[in-house]
């Protein structure tokens, strides 16, 4: 179109250029390259420009280095994964590996462009992983159908970027603390090779944000962790007498009902894609409605709140994944300064962009290397602390294991992901710290889902 | 009391450690409840049911009786199309002369090494229709120009025309014809780290415009009769401590306005210091026990919470009462557009039976309340909305007689709907690309007072526009080889130069953009398409849906510095 070659001699070269290639089965060298496949990728590797990095350097092995050596991992196979997986292939990206954990269900369908009908209920990183394969010659992508926490430091340590496409904040920020935990320290002073960049995107309907985190450097996922809307629970007495909205009495079935009546039998948990189920709760829930005079329960509504959906569409993905994709390109390539470091979308009115620095937390739990205070009295309750944990705005964990070296021996306070040591510790909730034994100063070590470290805590008596 | 909700507490973690626990998802069960689709949703709701949850039912049968044409099945093109298949646009159709080269196939995903020398339109068509089987994909191997010159009705017949990497002169053409027809045009364009979108539709009406953060219509400051009413059924000093703190905090508002109006000559508080006397005054309504402490009522600290927004003067926005001034409004014709019917009624209704006011929107927020209390007052509001609407509808029937259409030519939950969206009504005019490209009437102003910042998105526009004029004297782009760059730097220069004396701009466009731009040798990097083709097909669906509210008129992305802007030209 623009390179100004006279179409004849054009259809004749890429006729050629086509029984070349029928005769290498695919390939035009060693690299599976054909004329031009790079040239939109090239101008920006191979060509100084007045905005580009200050470290960058004009050269034909910067494209090298991304189809070659350079070690992508995508976390996510949905509705960003799938949009990353394609725009890091068609950005010279070949060594790609993605995890995810989950199988394919039909409502991924509208928007999660690598999977088909007749792939439901298989794996998204396989099915995903094989599409672009076979699509993209000379892409390797390589899946995962595993959890994050499936694996340990050596297998995140291969990566020279990561970017993650995920839909669970607990999972971004176990990611988080991976990274910070990869960070190794000279005197005190962060060596920049132990660095991992970290892209993250997310989306709910029309709204979307990327963001840019070198770990130990710039703001982390905790550091922000205030800009993430608080999940909404209802009062527990709103859902047990008195409801207003039909969400109420479909949270009063799904929370009360269900393991009250067991209606799918001992011990059936209630499966939001199960429909059965779902019926099973529309009708309860439109009962309870009619009881208070409540409009509006429909069978749409109690499947989204027993599912707590996140409405998504194709293009509020294709935004954010492209705007994730385009700065792992730059970082990879140092051919531009990369996004400083928070992008915001929304095209709910216009279309609205809102790019700042988000703020390092000077005392952030994941990357700020200071032992946090928890400042009780010694009259206080361990469950106090707990209660404090889960709710502080900042820490916002899940299910915290808090541990105490007392008389020298590692004591397990409280515990709650396994049954028969939640039920030894459970005692433990109504103590006083005092009781416990705990002194001021004392450190406490807490584990918990959000993080792979254990976050070390000193405890000060207040008065 | 305490039991119950020790009970409660037990259930709740019980499931919840159950939810937690669960092993992922039986595949056997998805695929079971995939094939019987009788049970609960049809196989289509479910496959589109996160979108339903924007844009309804209603919406999803716009964007299925919809069809679109995209001209150009560059990576920018086949991006957004895929944003249009997969929600299940009804048909798109493909105009692309070109044969597919090795460039075209590098940085597009719906083109595969098989598609070189063959028609783009025809692989590209293929490989998209495999993404949704609903979706009807076709196709013309033909370049724009030559439809314009042979039939340029051809494009009549769509929803929408979507220009992708078009020259100018195609682009102002097809603005025209488009223009002319009364079909949405947008046109879309990729170079190197910048993406253009440029929206052409001479009037677009949204009533369901989907407000992020509405504010209610609750009407304390001007209660209506019912609600005067409902308020006057409580009385807040003779009340059992369970029913006072279960009173919703509009009645406690307005109850205590009441009693501010009688003190205060029927001002509402106006100032922050008014507000705050106004909060004290509520939070001295506070129960108290028998020791004279305050009683936890939740109730009435979110009466305190919202008096702010509550006592918002119900008013017409700006925005709406520039559509009832506006010409379409005065002239009702057989033509008028039901919109407009309905947008002239609800004016009507305002000006006579509302008394300056819009129909009662009959929504409230949840808030602390029992089921009864919370219930009866919705009602209120409720049933006033419907009073309201009825007599919109008796409005819409009179001007539907005065232009001999049937009574039923706008259907009753059509009007509820306009109703409880009147205050965000919105309407989208557009400028025309021929307006935008006469030195008559450029938006000088606006482009004069953006590039006082001279790094301001604006340069990036100009930039384009002077891409477009190298192209036009040198019959090809700036840069596209490595040997051009250099020396296509100073003719790019000049071509800035003589745009900006064309138009009579008195800015200075740093030489760094030119250089950048030569750099960029019309390349189109894929994450800047994607990027595009997001955001032009999310526009493609509120021009096809008439909800949410498109943007008016260019659009520029910076991929550099990861920005935007949206300027009206």
């Amino acid at each position: 179109m623009a390179d100004g070659e006279e179409p004849e001699k054009k259809r004749r070269r890429i006729e050629e250029l086509a029984e070349k290639m029928a005769v290498d089965s695919g390939h035009g060298d060693s690299t599976g390259d054909w004329d031009g496949r790079w040239n939109h990728v090239r101008k920006f590797l191979e060509r100084s420009g007045p905005f580009t990095h200050p470290d960058f350097e004009p050269s034909t092995e910067s494209l090298q280095f991304l189809l070659e050596t350079c070690k992508i991992l995508v976390i996510g196979a949905g509705g960003l994964g799938c949009e990353l997986l394609k725009n890091l292939a068609l950005s010279g990206f070949r060594n790609i590996h993605v995890v995810d954990m989950d199988t394919i269900d039909v409502s991924n369908l509208n928007r999660q462009f690598l999977f088909r009908a007749k792939d439901v209920g298989r794996p998204k990183a396989d099915v995903a992983a094989d599409f672009v394969n076979s699509r993209i010659p000379g892409c390797s992508v390589v899946p995962h159908f595993k959890k994050i926490q499936d694996f340990d430091e050596t297998f995140y340590k291969q990566f020279h970027i990561i970017v993650c496409g995920l839909d669970s904040i607990v999972a971004r920020r176990w990611m988080n603390g991976m990274l910070m935990s990869l960070l190794s320290f000279d005197d005190g002073v962060l060596d920049p090779s132990s660095i991992i960049p970290l892209i993250d995107g997310g989306t709910e309907g029309f709204k979307g944000n990327a963001r840019v985190i070198l770990p130990g450097m710039t703001a982390c996922i905790d550091c922000t962790l205030e800009l993430y809307p608080p999940q909404i629970n209802f009062p527990m007495c709103t859902i047990a007498s008195m409801p207003r909205l039909p969400e109420h009495c479909i949270e009063y079935v799904r929370i009360l009902l269900w393991p009250k009546e067991e209606p799918f039998g001992d011990g059936t948990a209630l499966d939001g894609d199960n429909p059965e189920h779902i019926q099973w709760v529309f009708h309860k829930a439109q009962e309870r409605a009619s009881e208070f005079s409540i409009t509006g329960v429909t069978y749409r509504l109690t499947q989204g709140v027993v599912k707590r959906i996140i409405p998504a569409v194709a293009s509020t993905n294709a935004v954010i994944a492209a705007a994730c994709a385009m700065e792992v390109f730059k970082i990879a390539s140092s051919a531009y300064i990369p996004l400083n470091n928070y992008l915001v979308f929304n095209d709910v009115d216009g279309l609205y962009t809102y790019t700042f620095e988000a703020e390092r937390k000077e005392n952030c739990p994941a990357c700020s290397q200071i032992a946090q205070d928890l400042r009780f009295p010694p009259s206080a309750k361990l469950q106090e602390v707990l209660e404090y944990l889960t709710e502080n705005a900042s820490l916002q964990m899940k299910s915290p294991a808090i541990t105490a070296t007392l008389e020298g021996k590692n004591k397990t306070l409280y515990l709650q992901t396994v049954a028969s040591i939640e039920q030894r510790t459970r005692p433990n909730l109504s103590k006083t710290l005092k009781e416990l034994g705990l002194v001021d100063g004392q450190e406490l070590a807490v584990a918990d889902v959000t993080t792979p470290q254990t976050v070390l805590f000193k405890l000060r008596f207040t008065t | 009391m305490l039991e119950l909700w020790e009970v409660l507490r037990q259930f709740f973690w019980r499931y919840r450690k159950r939810s937690s626990s669960r092993k992922s998802t039986n595949i056997a069960v998805r695929a079971a409840a995939m094939a019987d689709g009788s049970k609960g949703k049809s196989t289509k709701e479910q496959k589109y049911d996160r979108q339903l949850r924007l844009w309804g039912d209603h919406g999803q049968d716009a964007l299925e009786n919809a069809h679109v044409c995209v001209i150009n099945a560059t990576a920018t093109g086949t991006e957004l199309l895929k944003n249009l298949v997969l929600p299940g646009i009804g048909a798109f159709t493909i105009v692309d002369g070109h044969k597919a080269s090795g460039e075209d196939v590098g940085n597009n995903f719906f083109l595969s090494i098989d598609s070189i020398g063959k028609s783009r339109a025809q692989a590209a068509t293929e490989l998209l229709q495999e993404l949704n089987s609903d979706v009807s994909g076709n196709f013309v191997e033909e370049t724009p120009d030559k439809l314009l010159d042979n039939d340029p009705e051809f494009f009549h017949r769509f929803s929408l025309v979507i220009g992708v990497q078009l020259e100018e002169s195609t682009c102002l053409r097809l603005g025209a014809v488009l223009w002319n027809a009364g079909v949405p045009f947008l046109a879309c364009r990729t170079y190197g780290l910048v993406g253009y979108m440029r929206l052409a539709v001479r009037e677009h009406t949204v009533i369901e415009s989907h407000p992020d953060n509405a504010l209610e219509d609750l009407r304390l400051d001007q209660p209506f009769a019912e609600l005067k009413n409902h308020v006057q059924s409580y009385n807040l000093d003779n009340m059992e401590k369970k029913h006072h703190s279960h009173t919703p905090w509009i009645i406690i508002v307005a109850k205590y306005l009441e009693k501010w109006y009688n003190e205060h000559n029927f001002q509402l508080p106006k100032n922050y210091k008014e507000k705050e006397s106004f909060r004290e005054l509520i939070r001295n309504g506070i129960l108290q026990n028998e020791n004279g402490v305050p009683e936890d009522e939740e109730n009435f600290e979110e009466a305190i919470k919202n008096v702010n927004t509550a006592l918002n003067p119900t008013k017409i926005s700006r925005l709406v009462q520039e559509i009832f001034d506006g010409e379409e409004c005065k002239n009702i014709t057989s033509q008028t557009p039901a919109f407009w019917i309905m947008a002239r009624a609800v004016k009507e209704f305002v000006e006579s039976e509302g008394g300056g006011n819009l129909p009662v929107r009959g929504t409230i927020p949840d808030m602390i309340a029992d089921s009864e209390k919370f219930i009866n007052l919705q009602n209120v509001y409720r049933e006033k909305a419907m009073q309201d609407a009825l007599l919109v509808a008796k409005h819409v029937e009179s001007l539907l007689q005065s232009v001999g259409k049937p009574p039923e030519s706008i259907t009753e939950p059509d009007i509820k709907l306009f109703c409880k969206n009147a205050a965000f009504l919105r309407v989208v005019h557009c400028r025309s690309l021929a307006d935008e490209y006469s030195v008559e009437s450029l938006n000088k102003d606006e482009i004069t007072s953006c590039m006082d910042s001279p790094d301001c998105e604006m340069v990036l526009y100009l930039m384009l526009r002077s891409i477009d004029r190298f192209h036009q004297q040198h019959s090809r782009y700036p840069g596209v080889y490595n040997y051009q760059v250099e020396e296509d730097i100073g003719k790019l220069k000049l071509c800035v130069n003589s745009l900006l004396q064309e138009y009579g701009l008195n800015v200075n466009v740093k030489d760094d953009y030119i250089h950048e731009f030569c750099r960029y040798g019309a390349s189109e990097p894929h994450t800047v398409a994607s990027f595009l083709g997001g955001c032009a097909a999310q526009e493609a669906i509120k021009i096809i849906t008439h909800q949410f509210v498109p943007f008016n008129n260019t659009f520029i992305y910076n991929a550099m510095s990861q920005t935007s802007a949206t300027f009206q030209l």
